[in-house]
């Protein structure tokens, strides 16, 4: 059985308990966050179990390597307690169950993974793609589960992932550039949280849109326009990539605007919040985030993540800023096509 | 392509292939024609089956059923279900068993289009003369960067011979080197493999890859949609000899991007047909357009039905022909041309000469010569220069 | 011996009359299980006057008539089981009159609902009819004659209770005006009340008591907006309750029920498709709002949620009619479905898809169980859907039983065969009250003497 990477001593010898303390949903200053955690680590119910949105981000907050979101998902699984209704997670364990249909295209060693998104094909297309394009997976067999934490269903990424795992390392595939950010966090957070062992190098897309683009830089004409970001729950797992987002946009010559929630304030898209907790608190965040991307005077709103992007586009759309896929926006600056919007 | 014989059930007789994507009318053209459910593509689909299965027996009425499908793939674009981009495949493939197992019976219009193009080389009852067009257009050589291939209507038809003569001078005129088959030109076949006679089809393929080899021709521009799609997607399963092809509106559409044509100011209103061959089996639906609408002053009025949804001229599959849906006032032909009058439109361009022997028919059937022009896009942008 | 054919020809024209093989054939059979059966001519008339002839001359030489609309019903409705003459009605394509004010239409008897609602879009954007999610080749009559159902049911009732007039042609020949046009020929807004609805006569009756040339036809508001929203719950017992909550909102389009295995991400929950309409962002954002505090107490029990549906997946939602339904027919690579649709009480759902299930086991098939809520939510309508390869006589075998099945349960159930097959009619009829029978035994030889029309259907 697969356990967590969790060290108690940390939390003891904590200073900050920022884990709790920085929660944008709870409110708990760093006494009772202190209790609250010591509850949680000894398996006794605690009101945060019940009360977490699941946005991800108390595993970035802590900085000591420890794994406070996990433990909240295990314990919460452990205890029945229900982050959102039964029958939206059991859509989603059907949805996502493997039934050996392994969709894989002309694989090399350096693939790409679409995880389990249909609109990646679409969009993974061009001279950024040149080359690698026909070199993917996709599908239920090769989906990175992660989605599972939002539902209190370690269970299911404990019995999936390590089977995604090895059916990607048996194509012989060295390096998985994953166009989700989701995969990018679990092969390089939630997998090793658990020890799980991932035989092959991955890398971000970002980082790859990145490198094509200097590859690219003559064709690059400066979009010059003021974007604003759309930072996915998943970026959470990997913060360290976020550099690549100034590093892109200065490469395109386009300009990030100065925004309240950014980093490790940012806001999700809360859709999944909506699922779990209900509409009030999902408008709220939604409304703060929009009219802050707003205020900031951006025309663009960037986004990482495709569920994210095809979650709030169209709200997005109505307070009269562009939705784009970061992608797109990276084709763009090259002159190319955008891919059939949504 | 998977057995037909094993696939064929799966039509559904839904109907959705009756229409276009937004049902303003009945847009599978031998339905409009005749209006019995037979005559669309579930009334054939089912009547095959029927056929496999021996629940019916060759007739020539089944026949006839059969053969006025202009294989225009209105029922490929609408079909909702998995199998839609088989449809048309399933009917050509059932046309060649029928021809095999039911001997000579097939529409006696049909046998002798199919003759005439074995004896003869066209389906035009025409003898040599190929280039008798051509009033001194001079014949491909070896260097030149295109074969301009006319095929039978533009060699022997009164007003596909104009299309031609007219391509050939904007082409001229925009310095493009170029030359013509002549007498060596043979049929392309596409309408040969559609009426399911497909050795014959592969004798009229070969001989036109040879020619084209011998010349060392790299680069075609058709006349006719029909041989552009006949020599893009249906050459290959012949041969892999490699030449690119491309329909000359595609070819007028990059020569006016580039500036070496340059029509001037001309206050026309002009609808466009779109022929199924370019469209609905090419998906070349901008380049025709732009073509157009380069034309300064130009007014570009879509008809209801368009692009994807264009209604076809009922010529597809032989039937410029054959004329299997011809002789009513719900033939495709008149249909089409009414529903171009209704834009206001002065001119109705097309981009075929199939279509445009057909609508020339029709404005004629209709009277409606006097105010709406039939006209192919070259000659719309010919008169703009 | 008198020349049927030539006689049709005349009053049709020669192109639009048939008696090859190959139309009797083809209008033999219909896409669902019943066995075929072929008519000697099939005709395809364009006026009233036509109509009139055709029906007047089969009375005279005691000929079966059936007529046809897009013969989508499944249920054999328009397999003429005497042979004789189908009727094609499908050439009556005219759309006569909208009367914006009053919001009603009419159309003439083979007016198909893809044309009627790419008419209202193109010249009354402020007016919509109940789409059905039968295909779009479909009959506005022939839909209005089986009591269909569309969008706008759960609103406003059967689309049959949306009717506001007819014209017909009775079995005898005579054309009859029924509704507020019987005494002022522009009037088309009621179809009986406030006096006697005559209606019923032919409505519900599968053309066994005329051929009907025009039918008016309800419109109603089109709001500039549609929005779905998706409830998910994996308690079947709660469904009942859950539309309860929801009918009180009034603040719904469309209510549909659907539960089935495949796709995947379908098992094992009950969807609950909730269609709202707006002229506003806000009179939208309202509405979800006001849904969603309906059914908050279930949410918060975590028995069901709503789920948040990308972009992407809601145009398939909202489509009109839904092309995803007639793709169920592909399910089994063969081309065939069918379904039995009782009209059932609301609190019944739940031992409706237990049966469902069962008869899914017992007979090994594939399934879906697709439920509309109808006006506000007093019944709804239960399809016992099966799908199958045309080109497996078995497992056709074993839905036909399956379908028989379900007819008895829902009898037992106190449900309402809707469609009914003939055998199903049977059923319907032994258990009838007596003096209902009789009533409608007296209509029927009142109306056709001759039995001529749709024989074999609501024959007692
Ligand atoms: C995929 C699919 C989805 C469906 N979804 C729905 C749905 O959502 N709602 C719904 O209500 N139904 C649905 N149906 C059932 C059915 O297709 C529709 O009710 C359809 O509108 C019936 O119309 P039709 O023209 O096909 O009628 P037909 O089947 O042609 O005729 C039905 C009956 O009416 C009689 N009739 C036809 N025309 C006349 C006339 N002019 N005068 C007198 N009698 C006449 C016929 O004899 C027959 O008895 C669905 C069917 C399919 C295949
Ligand atoms: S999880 Fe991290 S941030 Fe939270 S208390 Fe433990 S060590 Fe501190
Ligand atoms: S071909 Fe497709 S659209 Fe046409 S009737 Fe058959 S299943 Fe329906
Ligand atoms: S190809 Fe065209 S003519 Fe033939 S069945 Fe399809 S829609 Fe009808």
């Amino acid at each position: 059985m697969l356990q967590l990477n969790f060290d108690p001593a940390k939390c003891i010898a904590c200073k900050t308990q920022d884990c709790l303390v920085k929660c944008q949903y709870l409110r708990l200053d760093k006494d009772k966050a202190k209790t609250e955690m010591q509850k949680i680590i000894n398996g006794e119910d605690s009101f945060v179990l019940h009360d977490c949105v699941t946005c991800y981000a108390c595993e970035e907050y802590c900085k000591m390597g420890n794994h406070p979101f996990y433990l909240i998902v295990e314990r919460q699984e452990g205890k029945g307690i229900l982050p959102a209704p039964r029958s939206i997670a059991t859509m989603w364990i059907n949805q996502c169950e493997p039934r050996g249909r392994f969709t894989v295209g002309k694989v090399k060693e350096r693939a790409l993974s679409f995880c389990f998104i249909p609109i990646f094909p679409l969009w993974a297309t061009g001279k950024l793609f040149d080359g690698i394009a026909s070199s993917y997976i996709m599908g239920e067999e090769f989906f990175c589960n992660a989605v599972f934490l939002h539902y209190a269903k370690m269970s299911v990424i404990k019995d999936r992932l390590p089977k995604v795992i090895e059916n990607i390392a048996k194509l012989g595939i060295k390096e998985l550039i994953c166009l989700h950010d989701e995969c990018y966090g679990t092969f390089n957070s939630l997998a090793p949280a658990y020890g799980m062992k991932v035989p092959f190098k991955t890398t971000h897309y970002f980082e790859y849109l990145y490198e094509k683009l200097k590859e690219l830089k003559d064709e690059i004409k400066p979009l010059n326009v003021k974007l604003a970001y759309q930072r996915p729950c998943s970026n959470r797992l990997s913060p360290k990539t976020q550099h690549f987002v100034d590093d892109i946009f200065n490469l395109i010559g386009a300009h990030r605007v100065k925004r309240e929630y950014v980093g490790e304030n940012a806001l999700c898209c809360a859709e999944v919040i909506r699922m779990g907790q209900g509409y009030k608190i999902a408008d709220d965040v939604q409304k703060r985030n929009l009219e802050d991307m707003v205020k900031a005077g951006a025309e663009y709103c960037v986004f990482n993540c495709p569920m994210c992007y095809l979650s709030i586009g169209d709200k997005v759309s109505k307070r009269g800023l562009k939705p784009i896929h970061i992608i797109d926006l990276c084709k763009m600056a090259i002159g190319e096509k955008t891919a059939p919007g949504v | 392509m998977t057995d037909y014989t094993k696939q064929i059930h799966r039509c559904f007789r839904c109907g959705y292939c009756k229409f276009p994507s937004d049902y303003s009318d009945f847009n599978c053209p031998s339905y409009a024609r005749f209006r019995f459910d037979t005559y669309s593509t579930s009334g054939r689909l089912w009547l095959i089956y029927a056929w496999l299965k021996g629940e019916i027996e060759w007739s020539e009425h089944l026949a006839e059923i059969l053969y006025s499908c202009t294989t225009c793939k209105n029922c490929v674009e609408q079909c909702p279900m998995k199998f839609s981009s088989d449809i048309v495949d399933w009917i050509v493939a059932a046309r060649s068993d029928m021809m095999e197992k039911e001997k000579g019976r097939i529409p006696p219009r049909v046998t002798s289009f199919l003759e005439d193009v074995y004896r003869l080389g066209n389906p035009l009852k025409e003898r040599g003369k190929r280039d008798a067009w051509a009033n001194g257009i001079k014949r491909y050589q070896p260097g030149d960067e295109y074969l301009f291939y006319v095929g039978c209507l533009g060699s022997y038809d009164e007003f596909g011979r104009r299309m031609a003569r007219s391509v050939a001078r904007l082409l001229s005129e925009a310095g493009i080197s170029f030359g013509i088959l002549g007498n060596d030109e043979n049929c392309c076949g596409n309408e040969v493999y559609l009426l399911g006679e497909k050795e014959l089809f592969q004798v009229l393929a070969e001989r036109n890859i040879q020619k084209f080899k011998e010349l060392g021709v790299k680069k075609v521009v058709t006349l006719s949609p029909h041989a552009y799609n006949a020599m893009k997607n249906n050459y290959p399963l012949v041969s892999n000899a490699y030449f690119e092809v491309s329909h000359y509106t595609q070819l007028l559409c990059g020569l006016l991007r580039e500036n070496k044509i340059r029509p001037s100011r001309n206050k026309i209103k002009v609808t466009y047909h779109d022929p199924c061959f370019l469209g609905r089996y090419n998906k070349i639906y901008g380049e025709p357009r732009e073509v157009l609408q380069s034309i300064p002053g130009i007014e570009l009025l879509e008809m209801e039905r368009n692009r994807e949804n264009s209604f076809c001229c009922g010529g597809g599959s032989g039937n410029f022909v054959t004329d299997l849906l011809g002789g009513s006032e719900e033939s495709p032909s008149r249909i089409r041309v009414r529903e171009a009058y209704e834009t206001g439109a002065d001119i109705l361009a097309v981009a075929c000469p199939s279509c445009m022997t057909m609508l020339q028919d029709a404005v004629k059937v209709e009277n409606l010569e006097s105010k709406l022009a039939v006209k192919d896009i070259s000659q719309v942008v010919a008169e703009s220069l | 011996m008198i020349d049927i054919y030539n006689l049709l020809a005349e009053i049709v024209g020669e192109q639009h009359v048939s008696n090859h093989k190959e139309e009797r054939y083809f209008y033999g059979c219909d896409p669902g299980l019943t066995p075929p059966h072929e008519p000697d001519y099939v005709v395809m008339p364009e006026t009233t006057e036509e109509v009139q002839q055709i029906v007047k001359l089969a009375n005279k030489e005691k000929i079966p008539i059936v007529p046809k609309g897009g013969g989508l019903a499944l249920t054999g409705l328009v397999i003429p089981q005497k042979g004789g003459i189908v009727i094609d009605m499908k050439r009556m394509g005219k759309i006569l009159e909208v009367n914006e004010k009053s919001r009603y239409v009419v159309v003439e008897g083979g007016v198909t609902h893809g044309m009627l609602q790419n008419y209202l879009k193109k010249h009354h954007p402020k007016l919509r009819h109940s789409i059905p999610d039968s295909p779009a080749i479909s009959t506005v009559v022939g839909n209005a004659v089986i009591h269909g159902q569309g969008r706008l049911t759960q609103q406003y009732g059967f689309n049959s209770d949306m009717v506001s007039g007819l014209e017909v042609v009775l079995p005898t020949g005579e054309i009859c005006r029924i509704g507020s046009h019987s005494i002022s020929s522009q009037h088309w807004f009621s179809k009986g009340a406030p006096w006697p609805d005559l209606s019923g006569l032919f409505l519900g009756w599968f053309g066994t008591t005329g051929i009907i040339t025009k039918l008016g036809l309800r419109l109603y508001p089109c709001k500039k907006m549609r929005d779905v929203m998706v409830f998910l719950t994996d308690k079947i017992e709660l469904v009942p309750d859950i539309i309860l909550k929801l009918t009180h909102t009034e603040m719904t389009e469309d209510i549909v029920v659907n539960e089935q295995p495949l796709p995947p991400r379908m098992k094992g929950n009950i969807y609950i498709l909730i269609i709202i309409t707006g002229d506003s962002d806000e009179e939208l954002d309202f509405k979800r709002k006001i849904i969603w505090d309906a059914l908050w107490d279930i949410f918060e029990s975590r028995d069901g949620g709503f789920l948040s549906v990308p972009a992407d997946m809601k145009p398939p939602l909202l489509e009109m009619p839904s092309r995803d339904v007639v793709r169920f027919a592909d399910v089994r690579k063969g081309g065939g479905f069918e379904y039995s649709g009782p009209i059932i009480p609301l609190e019944k759902y739940p031992e409706f898809i237990t049966k469902q299930k069962e008869l899914v086991s017992k007979y090994n098939l594939s399934y879906s169980a697709t439920s509309r809520v109808i006006a506000g939510g007093h019944c709804m309508m239960y399809a016992f859907a099966f799908t199958f390869n045309r080109a497996d006589p078995d497992e056709m075998d074993r839905i036909r039983k399956a379908l028989r099945e379900a007819a008895e349960f829902t009898v037992e159930q106190g449900g309402m065969m809707w469609k009914p097959t003939i055998e199903e009619q049977k059923m319907i009829i032994e258990r009838m009250d007596p003096n209902t029978l009789k009533i409608m035994k007296k209509i029927k030889e009142l109306l056709d003497p001759n039995g001529i029309m749709n024989p074999g259907n609501w024959e007692a």
